[in-house]
């Protein structure tokens, strides 16, 4: 059950990979900065004001909204028409740069939010269940609901969908791609710093604790079909569950490898993962 | 215009492509012997000026234009982006470490043990990379996952060290075991490696190999149906790129003495191999080198002037390239080429170094 929850998480970071991939067919490798900088966001919040880090969740989504519009439209929009090597140098660097900017001023130590329910559980049926988990479960769970909402029923929605699947024809009936990127890339960060906000009441904060839900996020995006929505639902929960499986079962970090191994077989046999739209 | 992947890589200017084609009008070159004479005299003399400090850095310089060298043979000229290159680095390392240590085996028998060792993953992984047809990100994080998963093994066995790496015991200069007391020894090495590289590169850039590698880039169905086998020529470009980058991991064992998973398996080795001949112009022969020319004294000098405040330094070398990404597409190399362009005098030096 915890792996289930846990995979939950995961699945709202790859969430903002899939959606970023599937309309602009760029690997955003600075997506574990962007939770990163969500759970500062959510720590200081708490720390400055008090504010409880699921409410910071709704100071997040407009707030890096719009700092990913920015970056799509100052940065990532200038090598749309370059070779694949400079979009992915390009976020590389962008996270190099957001991670050690962080480092260098918030330091290095571990940040823990204490909020009182940390390390509340509920009861359900014969499992305890940690409260904070189950509520970031249920974040992921909303959030994807929402998004599906989006791209299924409102103008922007419909018009990400054209843009991803025939950029030059959405262009030719009026939509203006340059605005569509920007949406998708600033739905992406909102992901990722909603899914850094959902994690910090049991998870320690530090410059690098995104890098562990961008690695993982790749793991699950690949495995549910780059692009698709509901595969990184699936994908999250598959990893979650190996992940708690392989902690009881293989003793250390061994589990890291069965991750890996999951992630590189699904790779090699069904490339377009298994919910994925045929993306070659 | 930007449909896929695929057709967006035939549509852009093929860095490569510039040196098939004369890009400047050709001109004698009487003082092109005396100019690369004068440079490698002035290399060869650089140890008797310099101080350690600059020293190291030419030595990194070396070693990582080296292995850009071998990154840039498989991922500039074929096209598969691996982002996994630190798997070989690591393996030659530990290789080249664990016979030392282990049976007294002569680092440079190691080096050797460790290519062989680097070039049978590569064309492993190849192997498994290029029948499930992995291609571009995909291909990039399936390499990725062979490192990581290197690195979370040698991490959890014992018999290697595990997290706490390996050292090797100094025991001052040995020739045999490949160990100096001072820098210019691993400087002249570093220099013969780069040598190494570039006679490869060029050989390859040369060869109908280049160009087969080259049609394997631009449309990988047009280069089958024109016959080229894809896949051997493919799994010749990763064996060789791992190989090369095998001994590279051999000689940064043998110059820190001190190896530890996450630094020659991590992500971090691999963004390190792959950021200089990317800058540098990835698919020329010495983009790498210029790429490492540039970008390696710059990395030392941010992090010897911002070391107070922690991650500085990385953030500004994350800056410079993502300044690079932005105005130089084409890499330096592209740059440099498009300068000479208007400049004879520039354009007559880079041909009298043999550069264009």
């Amino acid at each position: 059950v915890s792996g289930t929850l846990l995979g939950g998480v995961y699945a709202l970071t790859a969430l903002g990979l899939t959606v970023i991939f599937g309309v602009m067919k760029i690997i955003n490798f600075a997506q574990g900065s962007f939770v990163m900088l969500g759970m500062y966001l959510a720590y200081w919040l708490f720390v400055l004001t008090g504010l409880d880090p699921y409410l910071a969740i709704g100071v997040a989504v407009p707030l890096f909204f719009v700092l990913g519009a920015l970056v799509q439209r100052g940065l990532i929009q200038r090598v749309m028409a370059a070779p694949a090597e400079s979009q992915l140098l390009l976020t590389l660097a962008l996270s190099l740069v957001i991670e050690n900017a962080a480092l260098a001023v918030w330091k290095p130590d571990f940040r823990t939010v204490r909020v009182p329910y940390a390390s509340a559980t509920l009861e359900l049926g014969d499992v305890f269940v940690s409260a904070p988990r189950l509520v970031a479960f249920g974040v992921a769970i909303a959030l994807m609901a929402v998004l599906l909402l989006i791209l299924q029923y409102t103008d922007l929605g419909r018009a990400i969908r054209a843009a991803s699947q025939e950029p030059e024809g959405a262009r030719l009936v009026g939509i203006r791609i340059e605005r569509v990127y920007m949406a998708a890339f600033g739905i992406g960060t909102a992901c990722a710093a909603v899914a850094g906000a959902a994690v910090t009441p049991f998870f320690h904060v530090d410059p690098t604790a995104g890098d562990v839900f961008a690695i993982i996020g790749f793991v699950v995006v690949v495995l549910g079909g780059l692009g698709s929505v509901p595969g990184a639902l699936v994908g999250g929960v598959v990893v979650g569950v190996a992940e708690a499986l392989g902690a009881v079962l293989i003793p250390g970090s061994f589990k890291e490898l069965l991750i890996y191994g999951v992630f590189l077989a699904v790779l090699l046999l069904r490339p377009s993962g298994l919910f994925g739209v045929q993306a070659r | 215009v930007k449909l896929d992947t695929d057709s967006e890589r035939s549509a852009s200017v093929p860095a490569g492509a510039q040196r098939s084609e004369p890009a400047f009008a050709p001109r004698r070159l009487p003082w092109a012997w005396a100019t690369r004479a004068v440079v490698l005299v002035g290399l060869v003399l650089l140890p008797l000026v310099a101080n350690d400090y600059v020293l190291n850095v030419c030595v990194l310089v070396c070693l990582y234009a080296f292995l850009g060298c071998a990154w840039n043979l498989l991922a500039g000229y074929a096209g598969p982006f691996s982002f996994g290159h630190a798997a070989f680095f690591g393996l030659g390392a530990y290789t080249s470490t664990v016979l030392y240590l282990a049976f007294g085996l002569s680092p440079w028998l190691g080096m050797l043990a460790g290519a062989v060792v680097g070039a049978a993953a590569g064309l492993l992984i190849g192997f498994l990379c290029f029948r499930s047809r992995l291609a571009g990100p995909f291909f990039a994080l399936g390499t990725l996952a062979f490192a990581e998963m290197l690195r979370v093994a040698v991490i959890n066995t014992d018999a290697l060290g595990g997290a706490r790496g390996r050292l090797i015991q100094p025991l001052g200069t040995s020739v045999a075991l490949f160990q100096f007391e001072s820098r210019a020894p691993y400087y002249f090495i570093g220099l013969l490696l780069v040598a190494l590289g570039l006679l490869i590169s060029t050989r390859i850039d040369r060869s109908r190999m280049g160009y087969y590698l080259r049609a394997i880039r631009e449309n990988e169905a047009a280069a089958n149906a024109a016959g080229v086998d894809v896949l051997r020529y493919k799994l010749a470009a990763m064996g060789i790129s791992s190989l090369l980058t095998a001994i590279g991991g051999t000689f940064y064992a043998q110059y820190y003495l001190y190896i530890d998973p996450s630094l020659v398996f991590g992500s971090q080795m691999s963004v390190d191999i792959l950021l200089r001949p990317i800058a540098g112009g990835a698919g020329t022969v010495f983009g790498p080198v210029v790429g490492s020319l540039v970008l390696t004294p710059l990395g030392e000098i941010t992090r010897g002037f911002l070391q107070t405040i922690p991650g500085l330094h990385v953030m500004v070398f994350g800056l410079i390239v993502v300044l690079i990404v932005l105005f130089m597409p084409e890499g330096l190399m592209g740059w440099l080429l498009q300068r000479a362009r208007t400049r004879p005098g520039l354009a007559g030096l880079l041909r009298e170094l043999g550069v264009a």
